[in-house]
């Protein structure tokens, strides 16, 4: 039996001609909290949506419990999503709904449970992530760890098999950030959920994550276990790692010399 | 060269376009039976046809005072100011009650879906609604759609309504027309199915335009702010001028032809 939740084969993309990803293979072990990294723009958010069916490959396959994402029909689509979850980096709260609200919704569209053993449900979801006393409170009136924090109960909602945290820790300050490594840990124990963090916060991802993937220039430029992924000696890992600012991912976005384009020789 | 390919691509981007807001269209329509939705309709009918009813109001107000005032002082030259029942009530049943209530639709109704639409699209709250196996032409577009659809001519026919008291006023009670007469020739002059049926057919027609291009555009906007603005813009210049086109088309083929 495979153990992984997710597999992405051999998956090309591009966008407006633009290359995102070359031929390449991620696989997400149940269970377990699988963060990609890499730098701003290389298509992390990209590759949630593609395993979403938000998006379809040029090529390559990916599969979810062994199903092929690409192939499915609307329907099957829709239906395979009630069993993963996204969060997305704002929140995306619907904003004309409170909060207990929007951790509802998902169990008013697809369950016919009895209000009262929904707002059971909700009132735990909103325990477990410390904002069982903003239920009543609008989107408006969250700070953005809070809302955060309530885009993730309604990401539990329906005890989803996987969730996506899209840059969870994104302009958060450092309690916020502290409470959502937390956060993803526990839930991620307490529920045996598949997590798949996106980020490109080194040091708060490698303590959390049991693997870790490395896109740069449209491959997976490293892979392995955070301790690994540290001891690496690829230059390519070690830039990214310590931030240096030029190296194997260039600094320059690619362009004519500043010689040929001053001197007007590219045209 | 370059300009041909310019041609060339625009081209296509429009029909894509046209195809895509087909799509979404079908897909919307299509979303419709559901009970879930038939609340959310109801809601939304609340939101584009109750909060215009005043816009809607007072313009046909005013507009049936304006065209008494003007039928007024040239019927009286004739001695045919008798007939300023028939004509105000003429002109707004069959013209002005649809088209002004489709342009001010445009403009109060459909650029607030546009502008919600868009915004719901920069902020990932359609994403996360896809993401939640919650299809958004079901839960946002066809509520939205039939709204747009039932609530207008409803707003177009308050309008008339509306103009024909408004003319009254000017012409009966401040001017001095009879009031049997204005009413009574109106009664033997307005037909039901000629008149009052295809005032109705066109403001169907344009309900269905003006919140189709305000919901696709919404739909299919750049979600930025600069997008979205230009989305909102777009949707009140394209509906206008639709509604202003079709006009003719339909006044052509209802009235034009014996």
């Amino acid at each position: 039996m495979n153990d992984n939740l997710v597999e992405i084969q051999n998956i090309t993309f591009s966008r407006s001609e633009r290359l995102i990803y070359d031929d390449i293979s991620i696989s997400i072990p149940k269970g377990k909290i699988t963060a990609i990294m890499g730098p701003s723009g290389i298509g992390k958010t990209t590759m949630l949506r593609l395993i979403g069916g938000q998006l379809k490959p040029d090529k390559g396959d990916i599969t979810f419990a062994g199903k092929s994402i690409p192939a499915m029909s609307r329907s099957t689509l829709y239906q395979t999503r009630k069993s993963m979850s996204m969060l997305f980096q704002s929140g995306a709260l619907f904003t004309d709904m409170s909060v207990f609200d929007n951790v509802a919704f998902a169990l008013r569209e697809h369950t016919q449970l009895s209000e009262s053993v929904i707002e059971t449900l909700v009132l735990l979801k909103l325990e477990a992530v410390g904002l069982r006393g903003a239920a009543q409170l609008l989107p408006s009136e969250l700070s953005g760890g809070m809302a955060r924090r309530a885009a993730l109960a309604r990401a539990i909602a329906l005890d989803p098999e996987l969730i996506m945290y899209d840059e969870p820790f994104a302009g958060q300050d450092p309690i916020s950030m502290g409470v959502l490594v937390k956060l993803i840990r526990s839930l991620s124990e307490a529920l045996s959920v598949t997590s798949i963090v996106v980020t490109h916060d080194v040091n708060e991802v490698l303590d959390i994550a049991d693997y870790v993937y490395i896109l740069a220039n449209q491959k997976v430029i490293g892979y392995g276990t955070a301790q690994q992924i540290k001891q690496s000696d690829s230059p390519l890992v070690q830039q990214f790692l310590q931030g240096q600012a030029d190296g194997p991912v260039p600094f320059h976005y690619p362009a004519p010399t500043l010689q040929a384009q001053l001197l007007g020789e590219d045209k | 060269m370059n300009w041909i390919i310019d041609i060339g691509t625009n081209t296509l981007t429009k029909v894509v376009g046209i195809g895509r807001a087909f799509l979404m269209l079908t897909g919307a329509l299509i979303a419709f039976p559901q009970w879930k939705n038939v609340r959310l309709t109801i809601k939304q009918i609340y939101v584009v046809g109750v909060q215009s009813l005043l816009i809607i109001m007072v313009s046909g107000l005013f507009i049936g005072m304006v065209m008494a005032l003007q039928g007024y002082t040239i019927l009286v030259d004739y001695g045919a100011e008798g007939s300023l029942g028939p004509m105000v009530s003429l002109s707004l049943l069959r013209e002005l009650g649809p088209v002004v209530t489709g342009l001010l639709f445009a403009g109060r109704a459909g650029s607030a879906l546009t502008a919600e639409i868009g915004l719901m699209k920069a902020t990932e709250q359609l994403s996360s609604l896809e993401m939640m196996a919650v299809d958004p032409l079901r839960r946002i577009v066809a509520p939205r759609m039939w709204a747009g659809v039932i609530a207008m001519p409803m707003l177009a026919l308050i309008f008339s309504a509306i103009g024909i008291l408004g003319g009254h006023l000017v012409g009966v009670e401040w001017l001095g027309v009879d009031s049997g007469s204005y009413w009574s020739i109106m009664q033997a002059t307005v037909e039901w199915d000629k008149d009052v049926v295809n005032g109705v057919i066109k403001s169907i027609v344009f309900a269905i335009v003006v919140t189709w291009i305000a919901i696709f555009k919404g739909y299919d906007a750049i979600p930025t702010s600069e997008g979205i603005s230009l989305a909102t813009t777009q949707t009140v210049v394209l509906s206008s001028l639709a509604v202003l086109g079709l006009d003719f088309v339909l006044t052509a083929l209802m009235f034009g032809i014996n």
